[in-house]
């Protein structure tokens, strides 16, 4: 048997507006944006559910009804969940049918797309317990295997996802970690017992979710045989391709009019007319085959930039001082025992904020610059750094109350 | 090459970007013969062939008018000569009548004017003698007023030198907008060329002398953030929505010096505002500094706010970057577009810039990384890639291809 893995990624952040030093302890409104503004989380998410999470889902349950070999893994961040139930409430109804179906897993993650396992322990296994709890309320399933926030992976996070009874773990398959070794099989985490390792393949994932409309690869415009064909090529080194990706390649990454949505479409009826090829979630390709080897990542990778670390989110001044003021301020928020300003604090964990500030990239006006929600990575420490204050000096009430 | 000042004699960016252009051109194999509109010594520019028009005092180039576009016909420069009074008009005319004698036995292969001053010249050129005529235009009347009104003589010379034209260098898009809208010149009649810092800024060995401004260092030193900014006086340079916000800044933090170096027809408005909003203690004004003082100021500066309403491309951007200020730029300013590593605001958004001044004088991580980052930006510029661009626009303009 040939299994693709196929698992996406849904997720969009609860953004801070354009909250100015003269809000400060005048306005807790942080992130309720002007409709029309840039970071109106409103505006955008409908954006993306007319562009990406709407035809796409169903695409998905088009395919699931017409093949029973087709599957799928979603993770689902609890920011995307909140938004969803406010403003599109019919997207959850929709994952509900088809998570009932069986073919649909949803991974385990932290709810606020966070990477507060770098900086707080605590912090991070009760944003892991929230998403487990909400999905459980909204889909009736537990999460059986992890992903960290932007695959953000390490031999540590593996050995606590170990203990806390998970059966899989996704990672990025690097070529530097993998050396000679193949993405295409199960491995084991190092120093771990039950828990299995799934690699991203990255080579094959890319074509779809960066390359698909690059006009200037010499591959383009990629066919639906073509892409057979390496596929097939692929799996001589092993039967197994995780194709991991973002849910808003199809659609908001990738447009309708580059055909990504056809290219799907034909992509799976083409994989499943050969009888040995399947589909399979991450916790059937967890039990596919033994672990071929072990695998040690002792230094954190994530699936982002050429560089596979976390330097996008935590590199510059701005961003590691904003993080560690971030994290200072966690016992003095959950001592209020303010709910609102308990989830005004958590809201700021997510990643997204910080990668927001990268300056990696930001003179050549790319990627980072695109799908920014702030004029620049300047104006959103600014910003981040006014909606903190605030939050201090409301901790500073509380504890005069 | 037609111009009206070259460093020393220089009062602004012009006669510098002037300079620096020339000695670029010079390098890549241009013969320049530059015409000014006074007689002086030049020690910087002996790569070229300087020429001057008339025999009048340097120091009255710009008298009453050249920035001060409504006494462009004042008689107020003394001739030498004649023992009379003259205006900026009649050097304009005397500055003509040379280019026109000069083209008798010379054959220029191009013309490049700098300004309105030399349009006239230029134009002359044109249609007298068929020669290539290159407008630059560092600066419109539109910008010099503010994007009010302006003189109406100006625009005229204005338009009829952007019209005879062959083509036009504008300093930034923003300029070329301008040029295209208020002019009805057509766009790719227009190459945007920036300028560059001074080659020689980065060369010197320059060190900050703590003991200039003692006061402001002992301000400093008690935690104070200086903020700065350096320019004319004039409506074209947003110095009173500099103040309001200044004084918006100070409301929530006492600890910001604001200095305005320079000065111009605003002084006493400035002045007289900053003390209506109760900030006066925490604004310094320096009057007009050059030089070693003014580096100084950009030394001492932790932030310089180039706060124009209309800037063509604003050099002294660049030179407080060099001396590691972080800066805040408005969007109206052709800086800005080239710029990445700096905060922006729009001229009128008063709130906005308050907002900028707070967040870097209280977040060092901020003014880090924008003093950083911008260090890797400005030295990519340089008058070598200006010179070769200025080489290409000459060449669309003459059949024989010399360059």
């Amino acid at each position: 048997m040939r299994a693709i893995c196929l698992y996406l990624h849904m997720h969009q952040p609860i953004r801070y507006r354009e909250y100015s030093a003269f809000d400060i302890s005048n306005d807790t409104n942080y992130y309720n944006g002007e409709y029309n503004g840039r970071q109106s989380n409103e505006r955008i998410f409908k954006k993306v559910t007319d562009k990406s999470y709407r035809p796409m889902l169903a695409l998905i349950e088009r395919n699931i009804k017409k093949h029973p070999d087709f599957k799928v893994s979603l993770s689902i961040t609890g920011t995307w969940l909140e938004q969803a139930m406010r403003w599109e409430p019919e997207l959850i109804a929709v994952i509900k049918r088809l998570v009932d179906t069986g073919k649909v897993e949803i991974v385990g993650e932290t709810y606020y797309h966070s990477l507060a396992y770098f900086y707080n322990l605590d912090e991070f296994t009760a944003q892991v317990k929230m998403h487990a709890e909400k999905i459980q309320q909204l889909f009736g399933v537990k999460p059986k295997v992890f992903r960290n926030t932007e695959l953000a992976y390490n031999d540590s996070l593996a050995k606590w996802a170990d203990e806390n009874g998970y059966k899989g773990i996704l990672a990025e398959g690097w070529d530097k970690i993998l050396d000679w070794r193949s993405p295409n099989h199960v491995y084991k985490p190092y120093g771990c017992d039950n828990i299995k390792l799934l690699l991203k393949n990255y080579r094959l994932s890319d074509d779809i979710a960066f390359r698909f409309s690059n006009r200037n690869w010499s591959e383009w415009p990629l066919t639906v045989p073509k892409y057979i064909d390496w596929l097939n090529m692929d799996c001589l080194r092993g039967n197994l391709v995780n194709l991991f990706m973002d849910f808003e390649t199809f659609g908001e990454h990738q447009w309708e009019d580059t055909g990504i949505f056809s290219f799907m479409e034909e992509f799976i009826d083409a994989w499943l007319s050969t009888y040995e090829n399947k589909f399979v979630t991450v916790s059937e390709a967890c039990d596919l085959m033994p672990a071929a080897d072990e695998i040690s990542m002792p230094h954190t990778i994530t699936w982002a930039d050429m560089e596979r670390d976390l330097s996008a989110w935590l590199s510059n001044p701005m961003q590691t001082s904003v993080m560690q003021d971030l994290y200072n301020l966690r016992n003095n928020v959950l001592a209020s025992n303010n709910m609102d300003l308990i989830s005004d604090w958590r809201y700021l964990t997510t990643s997204d904020h910080p990668y927001a500030m990268c300056t990696k990239y930001w003179n050549d006006g790319d990627v980072h610059a695109y799908f920014s929600a702030y004029a620049s990575p300047y104006e959103s420490f600014m910003y981040f750094m006014n909606v903190l204050r605030d939050i201090e000096y409301r901790i500073g009430n509380d504890n005069k109350k | 090459m037609l111009g009206w000042e070259l460093p020393p004699h220089n009062s602004g960016g012009l006669g510098v970007a002037c300079l620096n252009m020339a000695r670029a051109l010079s390098k890549e194999g241009a013969d320049i013969d530059f015409v000014l509109p006074y007689s002086a010594k030049h020690p910087n520019a002996t790569f070229m062939n300087i020429l001057a028009a008339t025999n009048l005092d340097p120091i009255y180039r710009n008298g009453g008018g050249a920035y001060d576009s409504f006494y462009v016909e004042e008689k107020v420069i003394p001739d030498n000569l004649k023992n009379s009074y003259v205006s900026i008009r009649d050097i304009q005319k005397k500055y003509c009548d040379y280019v026109g004698q000069y083209l008798v036995d010379h054959k220029p292969d191009v013309i490049h004017a700098h300004d309105w001053l030399t349009y006239e010249a230029g134009v002359l050129a044109k249609k007298e003698y068929n020669i290539p005529l290159i407008a630059h235009v560092h600066a419109t009347e539109y910008d010099r007023s503010g994007m009010q009104v302006g003189n109406p003589l100006i625009h005229e010379i204005e338009y009829e030198g952007l019209m005879m034209a062959d083509r036009i260098i504008a300093v930034s898009e923003i300029t070329k907008r301008i040029i295209h809208e208020k002019y009805h010149i057509p766009l790719k009649k227009i190459d945007v060329v920036y300028n560059s810092l001074d080659e020689n800024y980065e060369a010197e060995k320059y060190l900050f002398d703590t003991k200039t401004y003692k006061y402001i260092e002992s301000l400093k030193a008690s935690g104070y953030t200086i903020i700065s900014t350096v320019g004319r006086f004039t409506i074209q340079k947003g110095l009173k929505n500099f103040v309001q916000a200044a004084a918006l800044a100070l409301s929530k933090n006492p600890k910001l010096l604001f200095i305005l170096a320079g000065d111009g027809e605003e002084r006493n408005e400035l002045i007289a505002l900053a003390a209506e909003l109760g900030i006066a203690k925490n604004v310094i004004f320096t009057g007009f500094i050059r030089g070693r003082k003014l580096r100084d100021i950009y030394s001492i500066s932790d932030i310089f706010v180039m706060s124009s309403i209309s800037e063509p491309f604003g050099l002294t951007a660049l030179e407080a970057a060099h001396h590691g200020d972080a800066l805040i730029l408005t969007k109206q300013s052709g800086v800005s577009e080239i710029i990445w590593s700096a905060m922006k605001y729009d001229f009128w958004d008063e709130a906005k810039l308050a907002d900028e001044i707070l967040a870097i004088a209280n977040n060092p991580a901020l003014k880090k990384s924008l003093t950083d980052n911008i260090k890797n930006e400005y030295r990519q510029f340089s008058w070598n890639q200006v010179a070769k661009k200025c080489l290409r626009i000459y060449n669309k303009t003459t059949t024989k291809k010399r360059y």
